[in-house]
């Protein structure tokens, strides 16, 4: 008994204590005061990074620990894979910029302590544990906002997270606790028989879809995200507005299909609701913007408006969707913040007007850039038009035509202001563009990994498909 | 040069594509589409990489690969960034032609989306004149024109029931009967948003300024077979797939028309720069197309497909002649121009010969198609649709005027710039590009049969199901 116990907490876990294992192996490392070089470190890191992202694809179990306080299944081990792909190649990424920084291991300590919270998150099967969860991926997300030690705006943005990441935690803490005082039961697979309609029941549904909405950044509970964006290190910010944003909407959508199952008619119309604002504003608000993380920053507020479109249709062509779109947006999104990062860490410069003649000097780049951008925007080859029609058709499914032309038209703003920066990076003339920027090897391979995935992802319909046959499982 | 080689290579597959399905048919092979290919793409959706052919589809690639050759044929002589010109013509033309031969309207779609971005990228880039906004403009209208497609066809998939599942299979849907209100409340949006591509009246504007602000090769591309990929879209998709919707709204679909042939007609003859005179009568020639698709007869329609082609070659010629003439004396106003015939022969030649197609002359491709869609339009009783033909049949005068003052201003009478006298003629890319277009032109205008044809028996599956919804009411 015991011993069957035992390798089910090795195997159904396996992906935390992979983490766990590798916090631990940084914590020596820091503790034992050993000189390391930040490139041997780094090296270190990514093979360790990429042991976890291996080991996520094998020994796929579905089971329930402690009480249905930690589940998990191949979807679940699936999206975790997502977001252990997402922070290989964030740390791949981060290779420019902390090639220097004193406090490299602290770095990977608060960024793995996320991860696994996330982790913790997405397999929660109880509110608490997924509170829990939601409260490590948070906190440490704040101290790195903070990473640019020396800038006042990284500062800045730390602390507007930190806030408005509190005041988001405690509308979900009380919405949990009205749902525990109406129903009596904190388990996501019992709540749905215990849920009858109530008034209260109903408003602690209201908090906990505005506790989710701080965290995704939806309209009109939107307004930390440019500032914090705009703040952190590039890095940072794509990890907060990729993983970060993808796990939540991983266990977002587990619990409006399973917790919430009875409430499907107001959860649809809210979900309309919600992602007609949040489209529309992201849109209007990123055609606006000069600064380039402050413009990714709207454009994926916009991008979680598409996304709640296809949480809106039927579970199974929703989920998949979902998770669809987001491997599809961690490449794109990261193919993005990648060049940028890049252009920043070299020469500083993030604003739209610099990049004009870019393509001159730096014409890989540009590429890449470009893929990235027309990936998001959803134009075919790349693997965002499949992300953005397979989330439109899982939304039409309920037969909402008004929601889905509004969103195709959506897509035709949000063209327009990526068309504007391939014509600044193509079209433009410049008397002093970006220099040539040499490329290390480590972010090279991370734009590589995001640029097949970007051009693959579609034409591989295999993937699709597994990732939809597994959505049946909760 | 690898392009070029490329290029032929497609070009010799589509006359052996030519030749392969004429030997099907004659050996007795009545299927509707030939050389079927299916394999599933995203099997949880029902969704297929469908690909086959039929007359009309054939006659539509093998006038993209004529266009294709002579657009890169014309553009021989690219220096800046040669490799980035080629290789989005090329991804342009793939677009193309996986979008003519799709059965399948997700992979439909995809090829569509696939060939707008391109355009913008060639006319942003290599562009003239206030070139960032026309491709932007272009660029926006056709992606708007795109997300109304869109919204059709998911409007279609959720409303059929094949088997149980729901289906993007044009066949599979042909098939099938779609209820007569979902097809009226999705066939405007499709309609509408190929209508886009294809130069509708009023969603047109795009038009004009992309074609002038783009590089020659881009612009051939644009009139010659994008604005193609609208009129296909229509009949193939809009009207085959909602027949009963087609004959609901054909008046509104004449009505547009009319207008964009008159108006188009009647703009052009104040257009003083060549690219803007044959942009404008690239609108007044897709509303003959949309025309023949909205009287809904049998040679209507295969006139429409018959304009297409013919449009396609001649508006590619058009702007093939513009380019050698801008490239060598770099205006394309009528009134600084004159008297080229003297220095630039073959260029002129060229010219008038797109002019006289334009017009419509006896021999060449354009009398052929227009004469069949004013046949088709007339055999259709009613009264406001004679009217309609009436009137598209009187803009051909107002062509005439325009097209023979443009060429008699530009090519005719002295040389009005000192500087012209020392012009050198086309080179042989040109005339090669040239030669290959006129070819087409004068094999449809003196043989119309072959074409004529190829396209009767796709028409003909189209009219028969449109016969059905008009017999069902």
């Amino acid at each position: 008994m015991t011993m069957t116990m035992g390798i089910d907490f090795l195997v159904l876990m396996k992906q935390e204590w992979m983490v766990i294992a590798i916090l631990f192996i940084l914590l020596f490392i820091k503790v034992s005061g050993d000189d390391w070089q930040n490139k041997n470190i780094l090296k270190l890191v990514s093979i360790l990074l990429f042991i976890n992202l291996i080991t996520g694809f094998f020994w796929y179990r579905n089971g329930i620990l402690f009480n249905e306080m930690f589940k998990t299944n191949h979807l679940i081990v699936t999206e975790k894979n997502i977001l252990s792909l997402g922070t290989f190649i964030v740390s791949l990424q981060s290779y420019s910029w902390l090639k220097n920084n004193k406090q490299i291991i602290e770095f990977y300590l608060l960024l793995l302590s996320t991860l696994l919270g996330m982790f913790f998150m997405i397999s929660a099967g109880n509110l608490l544990m997924f509170y829990l969860g939601l409260e490590l991926s948070s906190i440490p997300l704040a101290a790195l906002a903070n990473f640019d030690l020396e800038k006042r705006k990284s500062g800045e943005a730390a602390f507007k997270f930190i806030i408005s990441s509190a005041f988001a935690s405690g509308l979900l803490l009380f919405g949990i606790s009205l749902v525990y005082g109406t129903t009596g039961t904190l388990t996501l697979s019992a709540l749905s028989e215990h849920l009858d309609g109530s008034p209260l029941q109903i408003f602690a549904f209201i908090l906990l879809i505005s506790g989710f909405g701080f965290k995704i950044s939806a309209v009109p509970f939107h307004l930390w995200t440019a500032d914090v964006y705009e703040g952190s290190p590039v890095t940072v910010t794509s990890y907060f507005s990729v993983i970060s944003k993808g796990s939540v909407l991983f266990v977002f959508v587990t619990v409006l299909y399973t917790a919430f199952k009875s409430y499907a008619v107001t959860w649809n119309h809210i979900l309309f609701i919600l992602s007609v604002l949040t489209m529309v504003t992201g849109n209007l608000f990123a055609i606006r913007q000069n600064n380039l993380k402050r413009f990714l920053a709207f454009s994926s507020i916009s991008q979680v408006g598409f996304i709640l479109i296809g949480m809106s249709g039927q579970s199974q062509a929703g989920t998949a969707s979902v998770v669809y779109f987001i491997l599809i947006y961690t490449f794109s999104n990261l193919g993005a913040f990648g060049v940028i990062s890049l252009v920043s860490a070299y020469s500083g410069k993030e604003n739209m007007e610099e990049y004009k003649g870019f393509y001159k000097t730096n014409p890989r780049l540009s590429w890449v850039l470009a893929i990235s951008l027309f990936s998001l925007a959803g134009i075919p080859p790349t693997a965002g038009f499949f992300g953005k029609f397979f989330l439109l058709m899982a939304g039409a499914g309920q037969g909402n035509y008004l929601l889905i032309t509004i969103a195709a038209l959506n897509m035709v703003i949000s063209l327009y202001y990526y068309l504007k920066i391939i014509k600044a990076i193509f079209m433009d003339t410049n008397e002093n563009p970006i220099d040539r920027l040499l490329t290390a090897p480590a972010p090279k391979l991370a734009l590589i990994i995001c640029t097949t995935g970007i051009l693959l992802t579609g034409f591989v319909g295999y993937i699709y498909e597994y990732i939809f046959s597994m959505s049946t499982i909760f | 040069m690898v392009s070029l080689i490329g290029a032929s290579v497609q070009f010799i597959f589509s006359f052996g594509l030519l030749f392969e399905y004429w030997k099907e048919r004659t050996s007795g092979n009545g299927a509707q589409f030939l050389f079927d290919f299916n394999i599933s793409w995203f099997e949880p959706l029902h969704i297929h990489y469908h690909v086959g052919i039929d007359g009309i589809s054939l006659a539509m690639i093998m006038l993209t690969a004529f266009v294709v050759i002579a657009g890169i044929l014309v553009s021989w002589t690219q220096e800046t960034l040669y490799k980035e010109f080629f290789f989005l013509l090329l991804i342009l033309s793939a677009g193309a032609y996986g979008y003519f031969i799709s059965l399948d309207l997700f992979t439909l779609f995809f090829f569509l989306e696939l060939a707008v971005i391109p355009k913008f990228m060639l006319i942003g880039i290599w562009g003239s004149g206030k070139k960032e906004y026309s491709a932007l403009k272009l660029a926006l209208m056709l992606m708007a024109g795109s997300a109304l497609v869109f919204v059709g066809l998911i409007g279609l998939y959720f409303n059929t029931d094949i088997n149980g599942a729901h289906s993007f299979d044009l066949v599979e849907i042909s098939q099938m009967h779609v209820s007569t209100t979902v097809q009226n409340t999705f066939f405007p949006l499709a309609f509408i948003g190929f209508g886009i591509f294809t130069a509708l009246f009023p969603f047109h504007t795009w038009v004009p300024d992309g074609h002038s602000s783009a590089p020659t090769a881009a612009s051939m591309f644009l009139a010659g077979i994008s604005m193609k990929l609208g009129g296909y879209g229509c009949l193939r998709v809009a009207t085959y797939l909602m027949p009963d919707a087609a004959h609901h709204y054909a008046p509104v679909i004449i009505l547009l028309s009319t207008i964009a042939i008159i108006y188009g007609a009647f703009t052009t003859m104040m257009q003083k720069d060549l690219k803007y005179i044959n942009a404008y009568s690239s609108i007044s020639h897709c509303g003959f197309v949309l025309l023949g698709i909205g009287m809904l007869t049998q040679t209507s329609i295969t006139g429409a497909v018959l304009q297409m082609v013919s449009h396609g070659l001649m508006t590619a010629l058009f702007f093939a002649a513009i380019g050698m003439i801008y490239s060598r004396t770099h205006t394309r106003l009528t009134e600084q121009l004159g008297g080229l015939l003297k220095v630039l022969p073959f260029i002129s030649t060229v010219f008038v010969m797109a002019g006289l197609c334009s017009l419509g002359l006896p021999g060449l491709s354009g009398f052929v198609a227009e004469m069949t869609i004013f046949m088709g339009s007339w055999q259709n009783p009613d009264q406001w649709y004679r009217l309609a033909t009436i009137l598209a049949c009187a803009s051909i005068v107002v062509t005439a005027v325009y097209i023979l003052r443009a060429a008699g201003k530009s090519v005719m009478g002295p040389i009005r710039n000192v500087q012209y006298n020392h012009l050198m003629d086309a080179g042989w890319n040109e005339r090669l590009a040239a030669g290959i277009l006129i070819t087409g032109i004068v094999a449809i205008g003196v043989a119309p049969f072959w074409l004529y044809n190829l396209i009767t028996p796709g028409t003909e599956y189209i009219i028969q199901h449109v016969g059905k919804a008009i017999t069902l009411k």
